[in-house]
């Protein structure tokens, strides 16, 4: 068995990074994701990396911006509040088919909100990560083991479709350490004919752009760019079932609230009910087919989120009618307690 | 067999410390672990927790509410936890710092005057470790060779004089 | 037949979207001689702004990034940093590098960002039709001061120059204006400066250039030559504000 190590959810994820070739990060201080601008501020300048504090988030996304238009592996990463400040520059990004990979250390909102662990933004990583029509991927890891094998994932899949991906972390995973242990897994290095890297003398010179002022040029852009997307769903759409096979009543949790549900559902197979859980990995593309799959034998479906209810929207689509979504969430930095959720399904047992 | 553990005390009390080094211990013994602390302002001179599970299998919630280990550092970490314990814990109390005593029946309390062991030996600073030994004894979460590695591994490098402090810590909370 | 005068191989032939008169093509020509004189075409990467110059990354041979409004030097430190041997420049406006985007220019140069930045003061926002600029003048009147820059409410212009030469990061700015023949070749000259300062690891430079926006400001070119010289030149005088390279000597 490979070493393992015991580190924190940030601390994992900035080794892991480094591990798949990132050598540039750019960051600004915000709680409770710092651990991972200090990680690499220590470990980059010994592997001839670079570490930038930015002087705001804005300026942080606009260096990857140029960093990956120039073709390497770069990596930012923020809390709620910063992410806001980056979504002009994701916009820009994935319209310029830049890959990055940006990390949300998610806590209490809207506005300043709190410091505490949350899922309340899932509609702004999902939905409104920016203006325009488009998607990042987005990995929703529940453990620490979990995170550094995404950051691979997140990195192979932002070169290979040009697209940026968001490791949607929060304040509970993020500052928890459990083991880890790193797969030895080789950096996937992909040719970037595309880069702004300097011609030298040997091609045409390459745009970077995201600005096409005839309509028909720029829908083509976008339409072209959804086909790619459709790719994606068809291709990295992720979830774990957790007991779901005989389950009634299967909860549908990512994260850290997957992580509480994980002991909800133990309690309650322990006191005889048929539950289950399906754990989206992916919430970009979402994993329609497992929690549809699921409504073929589960009469009830229970959705659990750190916010009051926002991917609840993605498993009522996913069901499209086929069986009734209950709710239950807490808010505002509180993590729900196992006992709790079990509550909630008891009552749907009844 | 899953081990709840709540550590609770001061920010600087080396709560979070404490509960590192048990976290390692249950790792050098391959257990499956988690370590989950509280973060934010009030760590610089507020209240601080961690919350340590160790399990044989997967861990679920890392978050401990019900702990069956609990360590009480001082008297608002006392006052806030105590009740919370689940039937049958085991519970360390340091009472140089909290004089009152519990009036259920349902746990194992320990009152260590951990602070003050840890002034009169040379010690001072190591109230966490001092309680850290005696949970060792009373509950045998781990083994002492696990504990005294996971010392070892935890101590910085910058700090490897801490080492035998430390060592000495947990054998003396081990006698008390 | 002797060729005394051709287009700069790094300006492609192209047909730009500037105004007629408008003195933006004189930058860029001068930007792409100095990339010919260096002959660095091969290894520069340039950083288009938004403003009138957004789609300078169509007339430039070399490699070209469009940035966010205000946001070129961000996305040219990503630049440099991951390709530190090439030579980045930024061509940025009066409203990209002075309002919006302050904090990323003041954080370039003071972090010794080794980097270039051509900066085009005209005095207004040319694309979006002739707004107040931050470095419209007192009493100018724009689509947003209609009657005129009031300071009391509006507030002061900003010397750009003036104030980067006070960080210790900035290696060289100097602002020259291209209203004159001898101006012109004075504004070259400053643009070559600033990429060899780059290329000698010096650290941030900066050239601001006055230029004049005929359209937007209503008048002939010839007039608005002249009225960048009776207003602009006494509120934003020419010279060199800062260079380091000379004190090492």
């Amino acid at each position: 068995m490979a070493e393992r190590f015991l580190m924190k959810g940030n601390e994992a994820l900035a080794e892991a990074a480094i591990m798949a070739g990132c050598r540039h990060y750019f960051g600004y201080p915000i709680t409770p994701q710092t651990e991972i601008a200090a990680y690499m501020a220590k470990r980059m300048p010994k592997i001839g990396g670079t570490f930038l504090q930015a002087e705001s988030e804005i300026a942080a996304i606009n260096m990857v911006l140029g960093a990956a238009s120039a073709g390497v592996r770069v990596l930012t990463s923020s809390s709620s509040p910063g992410i806001s400040l980056k979504t002009e520059g994701l916009s820009y990004i994935a319209g310029s088919d830049l890959p990055c990979v940006i990390i949300d250390v998610q806590r209490g909102g809207p506005g300043l909100g709190g410091i505490q662990p949350s899922q309340a933004d899932y509609w702004q990583a999902t939905r409104a990560l920016g203006h325009g029509d488009y998607f990042a991927i987005v990995y929703a890891p529940n453990s620490v083991q979990e995170m550094v094998n995404v950051v691979f994932d997140a990195f192979d899949n932002a070169d290979t479709y040009r697209v940026p991906v968001m490791i949607l972390s929060d304040g509970m995973l993020g500052q928890m350490m459990e083991p880890v242990s790193f797969p030895e897994r080789e950096a996937k290095v992909l040719d970037k004919p595309w880069a702004a890297c300097g011609h030298k003398n040997e091609r045409k010179h390459n745009i970077i752009n995201s600005l096409y002022l005839q309509p028909q040029e720029l829908e083509k852009t976008v339409v072209d760019r959804f086909k790619r997307y459709e790719i994606i769903k068809e291709k990295l759409a992720s979830a774990e079932n957790y007991l779901t096979e005989d389950a009634d009543i299967v909860v549908v949790a990512y994260g850290a609230s997957s992580r509480i549900v994980k002991s909800a559902v133990n309690a309650a197979r322990a006191k005889g009910i048929k539950a289950g859980m399906i754990r989206p990995i992916t919430l970009w593309p979402f994993p329609v087919n497992a929690i549809a799959d699921a409504a073929k034998t589960a009469k009830r479906f229970l959705c659990v989120e750190m916010s009051m209810g926002q991917m609840i929207d993605d498993v009522r689509l996913a069901l499209n009618g086929a069986a009734p979504v209950d709710f239950f969430g807490r808010t505002g930095g509180i993590i729900p307690s196992p006992a709790e959720v079990l509550e909630q399904i008891e009552k749907l047992a009844e | 067999m899953t081990r709840n553990i709540l550590l609770a005390g001061f920010g600087g009390q080396g709560i979070l410390f404490a509960g590192k080094v048990m976290a390692y211990a249950g790792l050098i013994e391959e257990k499956e672990i988690s370590w989950l602390p509280s973060y934010g302002p009030e760590m610089r001179g507020g209240t601080a927790n961690c919350s340590v599970c160790i399990s044989d299998d997967p861990i679920g919630s890392p978050l401990v509410l019900k702990p069956d280990i609990l360590v009480a550092m001082n008297l608002p970490s006392y006052d806030k936890f105590i009740n919370e314990a689940a039937p049958g814990a085991t519970v360390v109390v340091d009472s140089t710092l909290v004089e009152k005593r519990t009036e259920r029946t349902d746990i194992n309390v320990f009152y260590v005057p951990a602070t003050k062991l840890a002034n009169e030996n040379g010690l001072k600073g190591l109230a966490n470790i001092i309680c850290v030994g005696k949970l060792l004894k009373e509950t045998g979460f781990a083994s002492y060779d696990a504990v005294e590695a996971a010392i070892r591994k935890c101590v910085p490098a910058k700090k490897a004089a801490m080492v035998d402090f430390n060592l000495n810590a947990l054998k003396l909370g081990m006698d008390n | 037949m002797s060729i005394v005068f051709e287009r700069p191989h790094a300006l492609l032939d192209v047909t730009t979207n500037y105004c007629p008169g408008c003195t933006h093509g004189i930058i860029h020509k001068l930007v792409a001689q100095v990339i010919d004189e260096l002959g660095c075409e091969g290894t520069t990467v340039g950083v288009a702004p938004v403003g009138c110059s957004v789609m300078a990354y169509n007339f430039f041979g070399c490699d070209m990034v469009q940035a966010p409004h205000g946001r070129a030097p961000a996305v040219a430190t990503g630049l440099k940093r991951a390709l530190p041997e090439n030579v980045i420049f930024t061509y940025q406006g009066d409203g990209d590098l002075a309002a919006i985007g302050t904090a990323e220019t003041v954080h370039a140069a003071t972090r010794g960002e080794n980097i270039t930045i051509i900066f085009v003061n005209n005095a207004i926002y040319g694309m979006t039709g002739g707004q107040m600029a931050p470095t419209s003048l007192p009493g100018q009147v724009t689509q947003t001061t209609p009657y005129g820059r009031d300071t009391s409410t509006a507030g002061y212009p900003v010397r750009v120059c003036e104030m980067l030469s006070t960080l210790s990061g900035t290696a060289y700015a100097e602002r020259v204006a291209v209203d004159t023949i001898p101006n012109i070749r004075k504004a070259k000259a400053a643009i070559r400066k600033a990429f060899d300062t780059q290329i000698a690891k010096k650290g941030f430079s900066i050239v601001e250039v006055l230029s004049t926006c005929p359209t937007n400001w209503g008048l002939t070119p010839d007039e608005a030559l002249q009225w960048l010289r009776d207003n602009m030149m006494p509120y934003y005088p020419l010279g060199v504000y800062k260079d380091t390279t000379k004190e090492e000597k």
